[in-house]
């Protein structure tokens, strides 16, 4: 028997999703409304929801104190860079295990996603005294490293899962028709992934984007990204709950903005392939 | 030119033995077939000489000079496959143009050549198509466009014809015979359809279990099979095959016999049986009949030929087409 769906079912679970999306979102509506409040009302017991005097003064205040526009930069660069970087490397990872797969390829999958378990802070100095002897502490690029790395497994398990629904015969026909191999990858097997390859590419963008352990712990002035500008504001001279939220908005803003406009891509990048 | 020459030719998968030793000439200009049933290695024998799959040892060479270690782009052959595998992001026109474009040709000359292939293929009309918007038929056509604009030394198809219906199916054997004629390319075509291999080989190789069980013109495999095998494959319907206390009389273990090649009287002959089932198909009449001592066996009689369920028949081999053979199923 088929499973039916009364009215009132439906819009009980169409309550339930909304309550839960709401929960969700509750916490970054809040940040967004402390942003436009005095500091006194940030604080204010009991907080008020909507009716309290708007100001943007805030937004001056962070603006003036900190170069939002430097770290925004740097987050982009980070952000960008890294994800870039990783589908150059994953790209052709991923094609090996999938159309040439050798006994150990389940094996190097998992071991790829298992490094995903370990603590990033179990192997925080080691990496920090690389990259002290490298130069590499503060740097753009030494960011990008870090970030491709930590992300690749991710980027090449999300590739290697959508590249498996190609057909070989496909690829084959192309080596046929006399394709090399960065021919067959480029003109076929990159075209024909290619809502795999976007949803990747903006899953990881955003992941970069928020990263914090790393970019916090290995940077100071120079290649500070958005999350080291938040963390500025929460600071041994006292916790500043307006300015916070202020810088804290500015920061999600563009990535909040991008996901928005993705939201199709960026569900079927989390399904990792499942649904087709 | 494309004269394909296998020496040796062995594949094995991990532990799988799949084709045990396989020496086979191809001359230029031939259409041979690959047939056998499912699993008897006929598609990795393709595949090998595609380059899509390596051998484990053995030669292979194409007009004379050693290809085995050359990648498939580099050989010069050109494949069509039973998933058509065109490029569903390109239109018609790139799918065509795809072989060309990677050999490297300019602009004009790859127009004009998509244009002519487009033209003998009859896909004038749907070169800005996706492929996905083509019926199977005319996919099976972007295909063969894609494999012919590039002048290859050999075609090679994969049971090109087995995702379409029977009707297209008919269209597209003669499509692909006319072509032969025209470009006299060597082509090599795999199926598991002996139909096919009859109409269109020049050649047939049957194989069974990785083994070449014997290679000829459709005709002498069907008048000459040289085993069992053979004899059971070529021609539809299957042969008879009669041992037990009847094969002796002809000096041999098993006898076989054609449903064409059988004499239907009601008077009397050598075997006689109850009509079981009597299909008309208009212009023959396919009998199955149970034969004391022997079992069921077919016959093939002319459409006019009227048989009911429970009549009594007599069946006579005709005079030479009894095929004798011995205990290990090798013709006498």
């Amino acid at each position: 028997m088929a499973r039916t769906v009364t009215r009132s079912h439906k819009t009980l679970v169409t309550v339930l999703a909304w309550m839960v999306g709401l929960a969700i979102f509750f916490p970054i509506l809040w940040t967004i409304l402390t942003s436009f409040k005095t500091e006194a009302e940030a604080i204010a017991s009991p907080p008020s929801f909507l009716a309290f005097e708007w100001t943007l003064e805030n937004y001056g205040d962070v603006h003036e104190r900190s170069n939002y526009f430097r770290h925004f930069w740097n987050s982009v660069v980070i952000s960008l860079g890294s994800t870039l970087l990783g589908l150059l490397i994953a790209i052709p990872a991923a094609w090996a295990m999938a159309f040439v797969p050798g006994k150990q390829t389940k094996n190097v999958l998992m071991w790829m996603l298992s490094t995903k378990m370990l603590p990033p802070v179990g192997v925080l100095i080691p990496i920090y005294l690389i990259f002290r002897d490298y130069g590499l502490l503060d740097t753009l690029s030494g960011l990008v490293i870090v970030l491709t790395l930590i992300n690749l497994p991710i980027i090449i398990w999300m590739l290697y899962t959508y590249f498996k629904e190609i057909p070989g015969e496909i690829l084959e026909a192309a080596r046929m028709d006399g394709a090399t191999l960065a021919a067959e990858i480029i003109h076929v097997l990159t075209p024909m992934a290619l809502p795999g390859i976007a949803s990747t590419l903006l899953l990881n963008i955003i992941l970069a984007w928020n990263e914090a352990f790393w970019t916090l712990n290995l940077t100071a002035a120079k290649a500070a990204p958005l999350t080291a500008f938040i963390a500025s504001y929460s600071s041994p001279e006292g916790l500043f709950y307006a300015k916070l939220s202020a810088a804290s908005t500015m920061a999600i803003a563009p990535i909040l903005i991008m996901g928005w406009f993705s939201q199709k891509q960026l569900v079927r990048g989390l399904t990792f392939g499942a649904v087709k | 030119m494309g004269k394909i020459t296998l020496s040796n030719v062995n594949k094995t998968f991990g532990e799988t033995e799949v084709i045990p030793s396989i020496d086979l000439e191809i001359e230029d200009g031939e259409f041979v077939v690959f047939v056998g049933p499912s699993g008897c290695g006929k598609s990795t024998l393709l595949r090998l000489i595609a380059g899509l799959e390596d051998v484990t040892s053995g030669i292979i060479k194409i007009n004379g000079k050693d290809a085995t270690r050359v990648p498939p782009a580099l050989r010069g052959l050109a494949m069509v496959f039973q998933s058509y595998a065109l490029y569903p992001h390109m239109s018609v026109r790139k799918n065509i143009a795809f072989p060309l474009k990677m050999a490297g040709f300019n602009k004009e000359d790859i127009d004009q050549r998509v244009e002519a292939a487009a033209n003998v293929l009859n896909l004038t009309d749907y070169l800005e198509r996706r492929p996905g918007q083509l019926s199977g038929g005319q996919r099976q056509r972007v295909a063969i466009g894609r494999a012919i604009v590039r002048e290859p030394a050999a075609f090679l198809f994969d049971e090109p014809l087995s995702n379409l219906d029977a009707a297209l199916r008919g269209n597209m054997r003669l499509e692909i015979t006319e072509l032969h004629q025209k470009l006299k390319t060597t082509m090599i075509y795999v199926t598991h359809d002996q139909v096919e291999a009859m109409t269109m080989a020049d050649k047939i190789v049957v194989l069974n279990a990785g083994r070449i069980e014997q290679v000829g013109t459709p005709l002498e495999l069907y008048r000459n099979p040289r085993n069992l095998f053979v004899a059971g494959f070529i021609g539809s319907p299957k042969m008879n095959f009669i041992s037990g206390n009847h094969a002796p009389k002809f000096d041999a273990d098993t006898i076989g016999v054609r449903p064409e090649h059988l004499k239907l009287s009601t008077d009397g002959g050598l075997w006689e049986g109850t009509v079981s089932v009597s299909e008309h198909l208009g212009s023959d009449t396919f009998l199955h009949i149970k034969v004391d001592n022997i079992g069921t066996i077919n016959a093939r009689a002319g459409g006019e030929f009227s048989a009911h369920p429970g009549d009594r028949l007599w069946l006579t081999p005709e005079e030479g087409q009894v095929h004798r053979l011995d205990a290990n199923g090798q013709v006498l």
